[in-house]
């Protein structure tokens, strides 16, 4: 289905129709949290966060009441570290390695603690992130893609002391922080108060499709070095008959059109297909959006579904209803829109390459489930496509092949980082990968002219 | 079952519990509903002339999260017309005939004025005077309060008026601003007294508001050191009363004040060798309702130590404290981490490192910058649910993030075992080091032998 009307801004009356999932912490209470943490030393949920936030001396500096160095120390390693305080899966990262629950308590709030310093920073906004000034002339980096790991590499160059521009080829920077995370989690406003303070750095951000208006090999002579932050392609169809009819929308494109289009509406009894987190973010928001009944349907099991347990816990207090082992076979359609969907039952086989087991049809168990909206939540497909006969960037199922250290390509002008690396991973794991590279960059161009000092000298 | 009657210095009470001097004992209501809620004795807010106090009057130390771990006034002894707290001082006695009511006393240094305030005090109905020789603040200006505590003839002579004419047992209120407290003690003997009750509150500045960088209480712009008690200061009281407790020159009841919160506060100073113990922070903080747990939590432990009354255990703490060359340097302990416990907070390890004596390890025996290093350097990925971690848990501490003790090296300081945030997880255990018991004193006394 393609765009209808030009995604404008972020929609406001979506404050009302999500109230946030983890309210703020008022101070006193974020004082009494920040005084429970032990303060550990190289304390695993530092070494659990993929950008290495120091964890125990942000929390120490709110216990101070020193938010100012708290949001530094958390910016320091983390750019968004806004967002990542929001959409963070905090159970498996900083806050499941807490050592308080060895110690029979409650772990540490973390990510709230994050977020209460973060949010004294966007409030307070007298400066804190030191930038060095551009060399003259010095070094020039694209990056390629408006979502985090962009962003990520574009503000550690700034802060490196190097030019760089984010090329992005949606309306909104900020990628799917700003149009793919669950409104209940992450406001769309948030993340773009996020990417004014990128720019602040001096990072300048140009709107064009780099691939189809502007080709790569345009920007390499006037770039030295290129990032690729290009997340994934759209989300995979269901590839079965009538999936062209009006009512099918695929969760991103659903999680999009509600963030930042005012006019649009839900369907009435939606099914939602799939077990990630995107299906359950799609699903929640359709029961936020006023759908009457909203149904999910995965192929496997709840012991197979890939979304966090936090998540499919909140889920069902929200008020989805869960089908396993059920697979659609076809839209159901009149007059082009559609009524309902075709599924057939399933069982689980034999654990394939990944460790799941796959499944297979159950002979004659075909029924039918009368709704007006579907919403496929499959995953996204990789960015093959764009890069496949490219410029001599190696990739391997779809993904960009890089060493996992510096993020860069197999050609050595292309650094990547980011979904299009990882196949499509969390926010805080792109801004990681994104600010990897940077130093990387920065390293190589740093070697450059100092090749560049000798030559001449 | 645990008696808790107790008679100090010639004054009864049903229990050592008292309340210090201060405003929790300014007028006879609340002396009366204290008694009701279960203290032994008061002692009633300063008598005096009347004087005029500022506002504001108190400041706080706040300390990780918890409100007021220490306390400090500069407000005055009582602004009530004597006539009126004598009144009542004679209404609470006679309603309370088995309680302690003492009257606390700071007149101008003139034998007549003294003589005056003990005989009406005493013609109230009042158990015992206390000579208030320790207010810190303000009156110590007009040469009352602690400017009479901190020069011992003043403090004697003092004391020998009020025992030219008192009846009722005296005791004589310390203040902890001396250098050596027991020269107050013994003038205060000297002069006559019956008992001791220390200490008064310490001269202290709380704090300084960043803002308006007035030092707190804020009164009009201005600030005045005030002085210090609550649960900060228990260390120094239990300092100061073994001090004159311990000292053969003094040998006077002591009455011990000082931080004491609840039962246990209270019992350590009995150890020292007090008689009574008087409570006035906790009893602003919390209320009178505070003195239940007290009695009660002192009497289970009379009862588990098999102590029938408080004289049973007073003073047992007292030859266990000695002076630092009596230590045997001999005796070794090393510190023990129980694997099973341990959490991975590595505090110790760090404690160790910086604090102490480097003798707790990490895998590998790395110093602290290079464990640091090498976790900043680890490549993290968030686990994609289930896929990646089927059984992500973290019940279990990772082995590596367990330290262990160099016992060789170990010198037995205590430190680790202090910042453990896990009871029993760390244990202090005596080693045997094949030499007989040898103190400071000992080794010296040796050598010099064999020179």
């Amino acid at each position: 289905m393609s765009h209808t009307g030009a995604p404008s801004s972020p929609v406001s009356r979506n404050l009302e129709r999500f109230p946030e999932r983890h309210p703020p912490l008022d101070s006193q209470s974020a004082l009494a949290e920040a005084n429970r943490c032990l303060f550990c030393f190289d304390a695993p949920c530092t070494a659990a966060c993929p950008t290495h936030i120091d964890v125990p001396r942000f929390i120490k500096k709110i216990s101070t009441g020193n938010l100012r160095g708290s949001a530094s120390t958390i910016l320091d390693a983390n750019i968004l570290g806004l967002s990542c305080s929001r959409v963070c899966p905090v159970d498996v990262l900083c806050e499941g390695s807490c050592v308080m629950q060895r110690y029979n308590k409650k772990p540490i709030e973390i990510g709230r603690l994050q977020r209460h310093a973060m949010e004294y920073f966007y409030d307070h906004p007298a400066g804190g992130i030191k930038v060095s000034k551009p060399a003259a002339g010095a070094g020039r980096v694209a990056c390629i893609g408006g979502g985090p790991a962009s962003l990520a590499c574009a503000a550690e160059l700034c802060r490196q002391g190097y030019a760089a521009t984010v090329f992005d080829n949606r309306p909104l920077p900020g990628g799917l922080n700003t149009y793919g995370v669950a409104e209940y989690k992450l406001r769309a406003a948030d993340s773009l108060r996020e990417v004014e303070m990128v720019r602040s750095l001096g990072v300048e951000f140009r709107h064009a499709a780099v691939g189809k208006d502007l080709p790569l090999a345009d920007l390499e002579g006037d770039f030295s070095f290129i990032f690729l932050g290009l997340g994934l392609g759209s989300m995979e169809r269901l590839g079965i008959p009538g999936e062209d009819a009006l009512g099918v929308v695929d969760a991103l494109r659903f999680i999009e059109r509600y963030k930042t289009q005012p006019g649009f509406e839900v369907g009435r009894r939606v099914a939602v297909i799939g077990g990630g987190n995107t299906a359950i973010d799609a699903a929640n928001a359709a029961v936020r959006l006023g759908a009457l009944e909203v149904h999910l349907f995965y192929r496997r099991t709840e012991r197979e579904m890939p979304a966090f347990s936090s998540e499919y816990d909140h889920s069902k207090v929200e008020g989805v209803r869960f089908h396993w082992l059920a697979q659609p076979v076809q839209v159901l359609a009149t007059d082009g829109q559609v009524v309902g969907l075709k599924f057939v039952r399933t069982q689980l086989g034999e654990p394939d390459a990944s460790g799941r087991r796959n499944t297979v049809p159950v002979p004659k168990s075909h029924f039918d489930f009368a709704c007006d909206m579907i919403v496929p939540a499959l995953g996204q497909s990789r960015l093959a496509a764009m890069l496949s006969s490219t410029r001599g960037i190696e990739l391997k199922f779809g993904s960009i092949v890089v060493d996992r250290a510096t993020g860069r390509t197999t050609n050595p002008q292309y650094f990547a980082g980011g979904d299009c690396v990882n196949g499509g991973r969390e926010v805080v794991d792109a801004v990681a990968d994104g600010k990897r590279a940077a130093l990387a960059i920065a390293d190589a161009l740093r070697a450059e002219a100092a090749e560049g000092a000798e030559s001449h000298g | 079952m645990a008696d808790l009657t107790t008679r100090f210095a010639g004054i009864g009470c049903p229990n050592p519990f008292w309340l210090a001097s201060g405003p929790p004992t300014n007028c006879g209501e609340q002396v009366m509903r204290a008694f009701d809620a279960g203290w032994g004795g008061a002692v009633w807010k300063t008598l005096g002339d009347p004087i005029v106090n500022v506002s504001s009057r108190y400041s706080s130390v706040d300390w990780n999260g918890q409100r007021m771990m220490g306390l400090n006034n500069i407000e005055l002894i009582t602004d009530r017309p004597l006539e009126v707290n004598l009144r009542e001082i004679a209404e609470v006695k006679k309603r309370y005939p088995r309680h302690a009511v003492v009257a606390s006393l700071m007149v101008e240094s003139k034998r007549e004025t003294w003589h005056e305030i003990v005989k009406r005090c005493e013609g109230a109905g009042a158990d015992g005077l206390e000579l208030n020789f320790g207010c810190p603040h303000g009156m110590s200006e007009r040469g009352m309060g602690s400017a009479v505590g901190q020069v011992p003839e003043y403090s004697r002579m003092i004391t020998e008026w009020v025992k030219e004419v008192a009846r009722t047992p005296v005791l004589v209120k310390l203040t902890p601003n001396i250098t050596d407290i027991r020269m107050a003690a013994r003038a205060a003997r000297k002069g006559g007294a019956d008992g001791l009750s220390a200490i008064n509150t310490i001269n202290s500045i709380t704090g300084i508001d960043l803002d308006t960088f007035t030092p707190r209480p804020n009164v009009g712009g201005k600030s005045s050191h005030g002085g210090y008690c609550g649960p900060a200061v228990k260390p120094i009281a239990l300092y100061h009363v073994r001090q004159i407790a311990s000292d053969p020159e003094v040998g006077l009841p002591i009455s011990g004040i000082g931080g004491i919160a609840g039962w246990r506060e209270a019992a350590e100073f009995i150890l020292l060798g007090c008689g009574t113990v008087q409570v006035c922070t906790a009893a602003m903080h919390y209320g009178y309702r505070i003195v239940e747990d007290m009695i009660d939590g002192l009497s289970n432990w009379m009862d588990e130590k098999g102590f029938r009354t408080v004289d049973d255990f007073r003073g047992l703490s007292l030859p266990k404290t000695t002076e630092w060359k009596h230590l045997d340097l001999n005796y070794k302990i090393v510190a023990r981490i129980h694997e099973d416990k341990c959490i991975g907070c590595d505090l110790c390890y760090i404690a160790c490192w910086d604090g102490a004596h480097q003798c707790i390890h990490r895998a590998g025996y790395a110093r602290p910058a290079d464990v640091e290093a090498a976790t900043k350097a680890r490549l993290t990925v968030t686990p994609i649910g289930k896929l990646d971690s089927p059984a992500h848990t973290n019940s279990k501490t990772p082995p590596e993030r367990i330290p262990h003790v160099d016992e060789a090296e170990c010198v037995g300081c205590n430190l680790c075992w202090l910042v453990c945030p896990v009871e029993g997880c760390i244990t202090m255990e005596q080693v045997d080091t094949g030499r007989p018991g040898e103190s400071w004193e000992q080794r010296t006394a040796e050598a010099a032998k064999r020179l």
